[in-house]
């Protein structure tokens, strides 16, 4: 069946993807010059995940990630200038330099933080579209985890309350084949998320994670149904991160070739033979990249150049009753 | 003054501010039945399922909820049925519930409370007995809230359902049926003790049930001539050091009693505190007692014997006096 394809929303995806790819390598970059001390999960390779859930996602919608959760904050709508602050520690920061890479978060446009915790997004977003539903509100929330996930509590315990009420939910298991450093498939047990969802009532649809089209279009598809109230949907989006885990991991765990091979199925290389193939000139694809590397440079060099966050902040924002200001001893 | 039990007492703080909050909602297990204490008795029929909702047995998933619910704009009452089951839920509420506001830099709060019952209670053994109060107290972020008779239990409820922050309620399942006055049903501020009694000749800090023991052990004294003032802490985080401090200026003597495990209890960081601040007012040494570092045994014998009484708060007084 020949599809027909929406060259501005590939477009715009394009684009978006080109700018995690861009912010991803600035964070490196940046990691390199010892400017980002703790540690950063870089979501190369991944980013048609982002880009393909996150944009079928309304500027009101919720999103939980994970500590590799920049393509998805950048795909939320957040601001890279100020998560290249908060990577960087700086003043004018998200969070002010207090949450770092793994708790980049902007509530400003419904990114309700990553999570250092792994698995700890799935029954918070459960919870959030709890409140959803209290409250009457049209909006949904979506959460993207890793298939490390899968084998703790939360995966379990948060599915089956979004099934139980009814929640507005698009859980988003983005299978990367590896929990930290170990092949999640040997030291997980049966079929994996698919099956356990399906298992709890969670209808489940897997797919291609490097192939955008494709994300794009289960992920249109399913909207509606969360949208009209009846349950939560899970998404498993295979894909394959091309670098190591963090940014200080040499990545030895993982045969050469193996890694090669995955190059090959890079997703914004794919996207753009789709869009060379529906004759789309290069020269814009070439600018959305230029433009995107642009962009993220001049987010590190102002991140670079802004001071480190006034020291009373290390008090603020504790709690109200018992505020370390006024408990101090 | 209308007289209620501590568990009635509760359930009408609750059922008064959920009538005034539409945002406020309950979550536990067994709750649309009442609640495994009946402290929920009748809400479900007032609120209805959706705000008394009945859940899994899935204390990191109901927690965890709650912290995405209270984030998203409502007010969650977190029931974990025992003190104990919620360390099932410890992530949620150590790392998610106290972390969220200060890691994402004040972006949000976590408006919820989480009702943990605590305490020795008729033979209930090793996992549904423990005292776990002063973990939390060690966790930046979070208020602790230990309420002793059934007035407080309304006035601090009602104060910890308006507050921002989460926090920690623990009531003592010993005090449920525990009868006593309600004054005028107005919030009390969390974080401000509350002298019970006063005296000149030392003062005994305390709180939940071991309150009660301290207060039979200051009549006691009296008849012999000792003149012990007793202080109900009420708040654990927050606590209220003015009041612990100007009592230990004036008597001279300090003796903390309660029932968690005495080694890195909380009243080690009260004695500790009083060291630091007063230690020029102590005409005595200070002295605090909890149970030893045993887990709780289950025959009644057993379990009594690491109870603190009022006749181990009134030894520890009379020889703090000699």
């Amino acid at each position: 069946m020949t599809q027909v394809l929406d060259i501005d929303r590939l477009l715009k995806h394009h684009l978006l993807m080109c700018r995690i790819r861009a912010f991803e390598e600035a964070a490196l970059q940046a990691n390199t010059e010892n400017l980002v001390l703790g540690a950063i999960h870089p979501s190369i390779g991944q980013e048609a995940v982002a880009s393909g859930i996150c944009l079928n996602l309304q500027a009101e919608d919720l999103l939980t990630s994970t500590h590799r959760g920049h393509g998805h904050t950048l795909a939320k709508g957040a601001d890279p200038r100020a998560m290249m602050r908060e990577l960087l520690g700086r003043e004018g920061g998200n969070s002010h330099g207090k949450g770092g890479s793994m708790h980049i978060a902007d509530f400003s446009v419904g990114m309700l933080g990553a999570n250092g915790v792994v698995g700890a997004n799935i029954h918070i977003a459960a919870g959030a579209a709890h409140a959803i539903k209290l409250l009457k509100e049209q909006r949904i929330v979506c959460s993207i985890f890793g298939d490390g996930a899968i084998n703790r509590g939360p995966f379990l315990e948060g599915l089956n309350w979004a099934v139980v009420f009814h929640l507005p939910v698009l859980f988003v298991c983005e299978d990367n084949g590896f929990a930290s450093t170990t092949r999640t498939s040997a030291v997980t047990g049966g079929q994996g998320a698919a099956t356990r969802a399906e298992s709890l009532g969670v209808a489940t649809t897997t797919v291609d994670g490097n192939d955008l089209t494709e994300v794009d279009r289960i992920a249109r598809s399913v909207m509606p149904s969360i949208r009209q109230g009846k349950g939560p949907h899970m998404i498993v989006a295979r894909t394959y991160r091309l670098v190591g885990h963090t940014a200080a991991d040499p990545d030895l765990y993982r045969p050469r070739d193996e890694v090669e091979k995955a190059w090959k199925r890079d997703p914004i290389a794919r996207l753009r033979k789709v869009l060379r193939q529906a004759d789309v000139d290069l020269a814009i694809l070439e600018h959305h990249e230029l433009n995107a590397r642009q962009e993220m440079a001049g987010a590190f060099a102002e991140a670079k150049a802004a001071p480190w966050p006034p020291l009373p902040r290390a008090f603020e924002d504790v709690q109200d009753i018992g505020d370390p200001r006024q408990e101090a001893f | 003054m209308p007289t209620m039990t501590y568990a009635e007492a509760a359930k009408q703080a609750l059922a008064e501010e959920m009538r005034r909050n539409s945002t406020i909602w309950a979550l536990g297990e067994d709750l649309g039945r009442g609640g495994v204490f009946g402290q929920y008795s009748g809400m479900a029929e007032e609120f209805g399922p959706e705000r008394i909702v009945d859940t899994a047995i899935s204390e990191a998933a109901i927690l965890g909820a709650a912290v995405g619910a209270a984030i998203a704009g409502t007010r969650p009452v977190v029931e974990m049925r025992f003190a104990d089951f919620a360390l099932c839920a410890i992530d949620e509420l150590v790392n998610q519930a106290a972390k969220a506001r200060y890691m994402f830099g004040g972006q949000t709060k976590v408006p919820l409370v989480v009702r943990e019952p605590i305490g020795m209670w008729r033979s209930s053994a090793a996992q549904h007995s423990q005292s776990l109060e002063s973990w939390y107290c060690h966790i930046p972020g979070l208020v602790v809230v230990c309420p002793s008779t059934p007035n407080d239990n309304m006035g601090l409820l009602k104060s910890a359902l308006c507050c921002d922050d989460p926090v920690v309620y623990m009531e003592h399942k010993n005090l449920w049926a525990l009868e006593g006055e309600v004054d005028d049903r107005s919030s009390i501020p969390l974080g401000v003790a509350r002298t019970a009694r006063e005296g000149k000749d030392l003062t005994i800090v305390s709180w939940s049930s071991t309150y009660h023991e301290a207060m039979l052990a200051a009549v006691a004294l009296g008849e012999e001539g000792i003149d012990a003032e007793v202080i109900d802490l009420r708040t654990l985080w927050p606590w209220d050091k003015t009041a612990v401090l100007n009592s230990v200026e004036k008597t001279g003597r300090l003796l903390v009693a309660h029932e968690a495990v005495q080694v890195a209890g909380f009243g080690a960081e009260i004695v500790a505190t009083v060291v630091e601040r007063a230690f020029s007012s102590l005409r005595a040494p200070i002295r605090r007692i909890g149970a030893p570092r045993v887990p709780i045994p289950y025959a009644p014998p057993l379990e009594d014997l690491l109870r603190v009484t009022s006749e181990s708060i009134g030894s520890a007084a009379r020889e703090l006096m000699r």
